[in-house]
């Protein structure tokens, strides 16, 4: 069957798509997005955790089909998906094609981070650098699951509390770090986006 | 395998009426694992997302009619006052990725008695609404599940809603795992005090072959604490009136060994909750008067 969606605000297609394949496999498989990463099958683990209309979702769990139609957030898209929300206009005003991420943009996402030698901030969201920058990235597997949960509690939960960050993050495994790096990270994203205000 | 996408409640009847093998994924949070082991391969999904009336609730004058689909995030921040046991219980499933997803509708189609709704449907008292094109009922909750993974549907119905008894006095659930995410019970507990009928209703999770009231329980509390005048002393429950009770719940278990935990672990800890959960709704019912709605909300 042929899947229409929308994937980090460009309209795309999937076509030849199995009736029993998941959200996830669409993403790696079909449009090329191997961000989103497949471990657990199974919900356990959170490292394909998508933005399904704006929520947060186990994408192994979403049946294709359902996301016909559908509005998805890759972490491929979480630089450009921050910096719209940022300037507070998601999608509105903007010219057709000139926000989102294309897919070829997508497919050839690399971590840029600020570059010591020149200053330059590459393609980042806060959390991205936050991340970099508190040392919360060991083998890097449940970073873009983690990534896309803890942006999205930023987003509704300015000012979270250590309980609150734990809570968001409660659906993703991480086995290298211990976690503590990546309370770090998102405390740190966190005050950052308190300064800006 | 074939995907059918109906936009209507009456598309979903009609298709469930034309293939009753027809499996209904809604939040696919137990649908997808098996597919994704290849333990299940469906001839047909049956998507409900599309039906939007499913997502919504209702509260009424006495109960609560919550759509099949409505997210257990939802019930945790919208329905705490009315729902306080099911909201304490539906922040107890798994992560916040799947409690965006998930809800009790698809709780009771697959019914398992580890189901983490269940033993709150059970204490607060409900009912299930199901439909099919030769029309609806409604089944009690007592008599919805029917055995392991089992529960009274016909081929041919599909799970509209849940009407679920406004808390009328304090509730509570707990669960026993390893930590406070990603836990399938080891063994669940819920309690209402249901004030305006001076009686108590129990819900066992996970500690039996389908999730159960511990009747005997019911009876013997009930008949304590009216004996002892409790409802309008307000007086505290006295230590042995509890520990009959918290006996008599674990004696409601009929558990078994498995890689959870083992039967023996699990009628002690159900035991240990119906005690704890005793003294704390009732601490709550005699502080509060138990018949405000603002101090009636589940911790969740």
């Amino acid at each position: 069957m042929r899947v229409n969606f929308t994937v980090n605000g460009r309209r795309q297609e999937a076509d030849d798509v199995w009736e029993g394949e998941s959200l996830l496999y669409v993403l790696r498989e079909r449009m090329g997005l191997p961000g989103s990463k497949n471990a657990c099958e199974q919900g356990e683990c959170g490292s394909c955790t998508v933005r399904l209309d704006g929520v947060p979702v186990c994408s192994c769990l979403v049946a294709a089909g359902q996301a016909e139609g559908r509005e998805i957030i890759t972490v491929e898209g979480l630089a450009d998906y921050a910096k719209h929300r940022d300037e507070a206009h998601p999608g509105d005003g903007c010219a057709s094609g000139s926000c989102g991420t294309s897919l070829q943009r997508a497919q050839r996402w690399r971590a840029g981070g600020t570059d010591s030698g020149t200053g330059e901030a590459g393609e980042l969201s806060p959390i991205q650098q936050a991340f970099i920058d508190a040392g919360a990235v060991q083998c890097g597997f449940c970073t873009p699951g983690l990534l896309v949960a803890a942006d999205e509690m930023l987003e509704h939960n300015p000012s979270p509390s250590d309980a609150d960050i734990r809570e968001a993050l409660s659906g993703n495994l991480c086995r290298c770090t211990g976690y503590e790096k990546i309370l770090d990270a998102v405390r740190l994203a966190a005050a950052r986006q308190e300064e800006a205000v | 395998m074939d995907f059918l996408r109906p936009a209507s409640w009456e598309e979903a009847l009609a298709a469930k009426a034309e293939h009753p093998t027809a499996v209904p994924i809604a939040g696919g949070t137990d649908v997808m694992v098996e597919i994704n082991f290849d333990h299940r391969r469906p001839e047909y999904l049956l998507d409900l997302n599309r039906i939007g009336e499913l997502r919504d609730w209702v509260v009424g004058e006495e109960n609560v009619e919550l759509g099949a689909s409505v997210p257990y995030t939802h019930i945790m921040e919208h329905l705490r006052a009315e729902l306080p046991g099911l909201a304490l219980a539906s922040h107890t499933v798994a992560s916040p990725q799947i409690r965006n997803r998930g809800g009790v509708g698809g709780n009771l189609g697959t019914a398992s008695p580890a189901g983490d709704a269940h033993p709150a449907l059970l204490a607060a008292g409900a009912e299930v609404e199901v439909e099919s094109v030769r029309g609806a009922r409604r089944i009690p909750i007592d008599a919805f599940y029917t055995g392991v993974k089992r529960n009274a549907l016909a081929p041919d119905e599909l799970i509209k809603s849940v009407h679920i008894k406004k808390a009328d006095g304090p509730q509570q659930y707990s669960k026993v795992g390893t930590r406070n995410a990603m836990v399938i019970a080891v063994c669940a507990f819920g309690l209402a005090l249901h004030p305006e009928t001076r009686t108590v209703r129990t819900g066992i999770g996970s500690a039996a072959p389908t999730p159960v009231r511990a009747r005997d329980a019911e009876t013997f509390l009930n008949a304590a604490l009216d004996e002892g005048g409790f409802w309008d002393s307000g007086k505290i429950i006295t230590p042995s009136v509890a520990k009959q009770f918290a006996d008599l719940v674990a004696g409601a278990c009929n558990p078994i060994d498995d890689v959870r935990g083992t039967a023996k672990y699990r009628r002690h800890a159900v035991g240990i909750m119906a005690r704890r959960q005793l003294g704390w709704t009732w601490e709550q019912y005699r502080t509060d008067g138990g018949g405000t709605g603002r101090t009636l909300e589940g911790a969740a």
